[in-house]
């Protein structure tokens, strides 16, 4: 089954607003997926700073503290539940180099000057508690609630995906050719963590990404190279984009006001939005990308 | 009568209306804050009235008999699936799988349906005022799948002795349906349901699709396709 949500601020109105609208999206998506959950937030990037999202997995804070101040100097660290923040000047290329080769047993959920990314497994509706969810604000968010069906339930099993700076990727379904798309990513220097089927969409995004390729245009080409079903909801700094397979047997419907688009697995999950009964509803069209 | 979906559980208002008084004169409900719950309204089998206030979530007025159902909103997923009779009415949009499976009674969905509307009907009556998704009519065996606006591609898929009936344009139509002629019987037919409904509507703007039946029987010519 699974749950995704998203949402898109078009006015500065409900910035403040945004964790809160996000966590209760997840809250009423928990029903379907109650295994594990995560979110994705854009807020403004400030000039240089790169934000580096990390899960200590069985780290200690403290003992996390002391070994990065040895390896990155000039931090500001933010704790959440068992992940931490880092903004910092310094680079993705050094930052990854140092956390694969010195700090092997926390993982890097997500980096860019935009995203702030978290996942845990547990129900949705403590997830968001323990990760302080509502009291954040930005520009535009997404998040999953899974059911666990084709990996374990673990951290890095949950979603979102993000397989490079700033992109991230929710998907409501399942892949069955993902092994074969892995094997030709890897050879073109993509790399995973997870034996998961959504890593493998999310990497496929990135790869087109960083040859120049739009996200749309890519979304169009996933069509034909993905095989399964599935909704997709990508994150960029930017904004989002939502796509349907051809068969569209996975759910999703859109709500548009003059201040918002939201995105959602069920009408539900969007209920406790501000003005929600007046908006613009409708269900996406198979195989058609839509993005704010 | 009125209950507010945000203090009253759904489970008490369904088994309330599910299991009315018949000595009650009690005929006329209405639901407020439906918020996209499940199965609002869902095995109503008496002649009772019910508006619901907003969106509803999946199948409501699933298994509906003799009931008449208006929301004022949107509904998710199968709405009316495997509806008995009554009627139900939707003044917005619905969600995928719109009638699935209906025996009988009437579904009328004023604004557009998603994908599957229909799928396997087993004689419901579906007016669609918009247009509808792709693969509508998916096996559908019995009843009029009617669509004022357009039908999307895969119309009729796999059919067997529906009717549908488009005053729009059809991007394509499904396995073994075909558009088939609009004779006097047919627009009797269709007349004859508008005017039930109150529904003015000129019948002959309407095309009929139905089954051309090549699927019917095994032919020895297609064994190399299994």
């Amino acid at each position: 089954m699974c749950g995704i949500v998203g949402i898109y601020l078009k006015t500065k109105k409900y910035e403040k607003k945004l964790g809160e609208f996000l966590s209760g999206m997840l809250d009423g998506m928990a029903t379907r997926g109650p295994d594990s959950a995560g979110f994705a937030i854009y807020s403004k990037e400030n000039k240089n700073i790169y934000k580096y999202s990390i899960c200590l997995n069985q780290m200690s804070l403290n003992e996390f503290k002391i070994k990065i101040s040895k390896l990155l100097k000039k931090i500001k660290l933010t704790n959440y539940s068992d992940h931490v923040v880092i903004e910092t000047k310094d680079k993705p290329h050094k930052v990854i180099e140092i956390l694969q080769n010195q700090l092997q047993s926390v993982s890097l959920v997500g980096y860019g000057k935009s995203i702030s990314i978290f996942k845990q497994t547990g129900n949705p509706k403590d997830v968001v508690k323990k990760f302080k969810l509502s009291s954040f604000s930005g520009t535009h968010g997404i998040g999953h609630t899974r059911m666990a069906t084709e990996s374990a339930i673990t951290t890095q099993g949950s979603h979102p995906y993000s397989t490079a700076e700033d992109e991230c990727l929710v998907h409501n379904g399942s892949l069955s050719n993902h092994n074969n798309i892995r094997r030709f990513l890897i050879k073109d220097g993509q790399k995973f963590n997870s034996e998961n089927d959504t890593e493998v969409a999310a990497g496929y995004i990135s790869n087109q990404i960083s040859k120049g390729k739009s996200l749309e245009s890519t979304l169009k080409k996933s069509l034909k190279d993905l095989d399964g079903f599935y909704t997709f909801i990508a994150g960029t700094k930017n904004g989002f984009a939502l796509l349907r397979d051809e068969i569209a047997c996975k759910p999703a419907v859109v709500a548009e006001t003059k201040d918002y688009v939201a995105v959602a697995s069920e009408f539900q999950a969007m209920a406790h939005l501000p003005d929600v009964n007046s908006a613009k509803i409708f269900e996406p069209k198979p195989g058609v990308v839509y993005h704010w | 009568m009125n209950f507010d979906l945000n203090k009253k559980k759904l489970r008490e208002v369904n088994n309330y209306l599910q299991n009315i008084d018949r000595k009650d004169n009690k005929r006329k409900f209405e639901l407020s804050n439906p918020q996209g719950q499940h199965a609002i309204c869902v095995g109503l089998k008496d002649e009772i009235d019910v508006t619901i206030k907003g969106h509803t979530g999946y199948y409501c007025a699933g298994m509906n008999q003799k009931a008449n159902i208006t929301v004022h909103g949107n509904v998710g997923t199968g709405v009316a699936e495997n509806m008995m009779s009554g009627k139900v009415i939707i003044k917005g949009n619905a969600s995928q799988s719109a009638g699935a499976t209906g025996n009988g009674g009437t579904l009328i969905i004023e604004g557009d349906a998603s994908s599957r509307c229909g799928i396997s009907m087993k004689g419901i009556n579906i007016l669609v005022k918009g247009s509808v998704g792709h693969m509508s009519a998916f096996m559908a065996q019995k009843g009029n799948l009617i669509v004022f606006g357009d039908a999307d591609s895969d119309l009729g898929d796999s059919i067997y002795e529906a009717k549908i009936f488009v005053k729009g344009k059809v991007k394509s139509l499904g396995a073994d349906c075909v558009e088939k002629k609009m004779d006097e019987k047919n627009i009797n037919e269709l007349n004859k349901i508008f005017k039930e409904l109150n529904i003015s509507e000129d019948p002959k703007k309407f095309k009929r699709y139905g089954s051309a039946r090549k699927l019917y029987h095994f032919k020895i010519d297609n064994l190399s396709s299994y």
